[in-house]
């Protein structure tokens, strides 16, 4: 798999990969799910998308991953998107219920054409990164919530995509997982070097991934401000329990209430 | 050993009374679920019985299980025979209602259109009752056998058709989300996508299907009498009946009802199978 370090540079040093510009999208004529979105996405940026329900963030990534076109304004990659640059994790496993875990993860190479033969290493390989290597044949039913998630992901990294959409996608599991997934992800990220975007309800969990955090507001769907989390990864439990931590939790928490329209 | 020892083993006592008690009952009601249907069938055939003896009902009105079970076997040629041809009749129309219903659900389903144009006419037939329309069918079909399977099928690739029309567009949405980003083609999203998504709807209405082919060959057969083809369970409870031969009669109804479980069985069976590994109907969690 090849590996792509650009978070190791600096935030302003960084190639971009892909820009929205002017991005509005109304739906049925009234409802403003975004207005006037901007936003520049570097490579090996991890930026979280945080914000109260309703702010247009599942929007923004159904617009950037092409299932929805915006109304106004447009989304560019940069050198054109190819096959296999995108991966997605959502809220839900989204597993195929009928398949094993080994065949789910299997599945965008199967959709561009790919036997299993020809993928099969790349399949163990990412099993291996998210510790699922002994489940190959186990089905999703078997498995746990938190272990399901994990499959999810290596699905979605196991085109060694250029830039990996998370929607909210541990917001279903207890606290524990979440934070030993949050640990991970982060691990992972640093593996493979590729560039996220995460949307979250969770203050404390887009401080301790991201070094980019764009707080949206809603009514209408709108970037507020972007803070940036400068403290160099990796990351790890030391971090959480940080003076560093804190402060940051504190500015974006101060944001996102400015964002849900109380005084701050 | 200490009060506080013995508390505890009283309690880890009482935790595998618990687990004890709860494997009982789930073992008798394993048994139970076989042993007291049977236990009702013998009870009422001696009920049955005595009613007869006591009132001394003649034969030709009601006859007692012997006489049944008497004509069960020594009619066993004659009803062994017309088993197997409404057997047949029932299956390979099963056949047919299966390849025409989930057939035509692909259809429908790869294009609106067609869906829009012929799916009122599937309804239309389904709420005709084949009684009804079954003598039109033996005048303008010539032969008995093909008459027969048309009945048959009328009656059992409705219920095909619809459920696999409901399966084939109950797929996740998030999983179609995701066959669109990897840019899946049509092709692609019915094989691995729909299909599997449908196949636990397609196979409720098959065995919903099976029962119903049984009554549309039993139905046809009624309507198209005998002439040449050999004689089916249906038109020899009839006949039997213009007889008066009522045990005949009950063996005949004996065999079809027998046929009819069967088929429910098989087909649960082959559900069980094709879903047992990933199917929420098929789990079978402890506790
Ligand atoms: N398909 C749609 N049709 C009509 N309105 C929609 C549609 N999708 C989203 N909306 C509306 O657009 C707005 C933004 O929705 P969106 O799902 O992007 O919010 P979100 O920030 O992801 O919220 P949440 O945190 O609850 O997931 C909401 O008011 C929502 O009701
Ligand atoms: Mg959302």
């Amino acid at each position: 798999m090849a590996v792509r370090h650009h978070d190791t540079l600096p935030l302003g040093q960084r190639p971009p990969l892909l820009r929205l510009s002017h991005v509005d999208k109304v739906f049925g004529g009234d409802v403003v799910a975004l207005r006037d979105m901007t936003l520049q996405v570097n490579q090996g940026d991890f930026i979280s998308l945080l914000g109260p329900s309703g702010c247009g963030k599942s929007t923004a990534l159904r617009i950037i991953s092409d299932l929805m076109h915006p109304t106004r304004g447009r989304v560019e990659w940069e050198g054109g998107q190819g096959q296999g640059d995108l991966g997605v994790v959502f809220q839900e496993p989204t597993l195929m219920p009928w398949a094993t875990v080994a065949q789910n993860v299997w599945l965008p190479f199967r959709l561009a054409g790919k036997s299993y033969a020809e993928v099969k290493d790349d399949v163990l390989e990412v099993l291996r990164l998210v510790g699922l290597e002994k489940f190959l044949n186990a089905y999703p039913r078997e498995l746990s919530g938190g272990m399901k998630m994990r499959v999810s992901i290596a699905r979605a990294i196991v085109t060694n995509p250029r830039l990996i959409l998370m929607d909210e996608p541990f917001a279903a599991l207890d606290e524990i997982t979440r934070h030993k997934l949050n640990n991970d992800l982060l691990q992972l990220k640093a593996k493979i070097g590729c560039t996220v975007i995460f949307v979250t309800h969770s203050v404390f969990e887009s401080v301790f991934l991201s070094d980019r955090i764009v707080v949206m507001a809603a009514r209408p769907g709108r970037v507020l401000t972007e803070l940036q989390v400068d403290t160099p990864y990796p990351r790890g439990e030391a971090f959480r329990t940080s003076a560093d931590y804190a402060a940051h939790a504190r500015r974006a928490s101060e944001a996102l209430r400015e964002a849900m329209g109380e005084p701050a | 050993m200490s009060l506080a020892d013995d508390r505890g083993l009283a309690l880890g006592g009482t935790r595998d009374e618990d687990e004890i008690r709860r494997a009982r009952a789930a073992r008798v009601e394993r048994t139970a679920k076989w042993a007291l249907p049977l236990v009702i069938m013998v009870l009422a055939i001696l009920g049955w019985g005595w009613i007869v003896t006591a009132n001394e009902i003649p034969h030709y009105i009601l006859p007692g299980p012997d006489r049944v079970w008497d004509s069960l076997v020594t009619d066993w040629g004659i009803l062994l025979e017309a088993a197997y041809l409404t057997g047949w009749i029932t299956l390979v129309a099963l056949v047919l209602a299966v390849v025409g219903g989930a057939g035509l659900a692909i259809l429908f389903n790869q294009s609106r259109m067609l869906e829009l144009s012929f799916y009122p006419y599937a309804v239309i037939l389904q709420v005709t009752p084949v009684v009804s329309i079954a003598p039109l069918i033996f005048i303008y079909v010539d032969s008995k056998i093909a008459g027969m399977l048309l009945c048959a099928w009328l009656v059992a690739f409705f219920p095909v058709l619809s459920s696999t029309t409901l399966g084939l567009n109950s797929v996740d949405h998030n999983l179609r989300d995701l066959f669109r980003i990897y840019g899946a083609n049509r092709w692609q999203r019915l094989r691995y996508l729909q299909l599997p998504s449908a196949l636990p709807y397609f196979l409720g209405g098959l065995r919903i299907a099976g029962g119903l082919s049984l009554i549309g060959a039993v139905v046809a057969e009624l309507v198209a009498g005998t002439g040449g083809i050999g004689t089916g369970l249906a038109f020899r409870i009839q006949e039997a009946g213009y007889r008066l031969n009522i045990a005949r009669m009950f063996a005949a109804l004996a065999l079809v009802a027998a046929m009819g479980v069967f088929i429910f069985a098989a087909l649960s069976l082959l559900s069980h199978l094709l879903l047992r590994k990933w199917h929420e109907s098929a789990l079978s969690r402890e506790g």
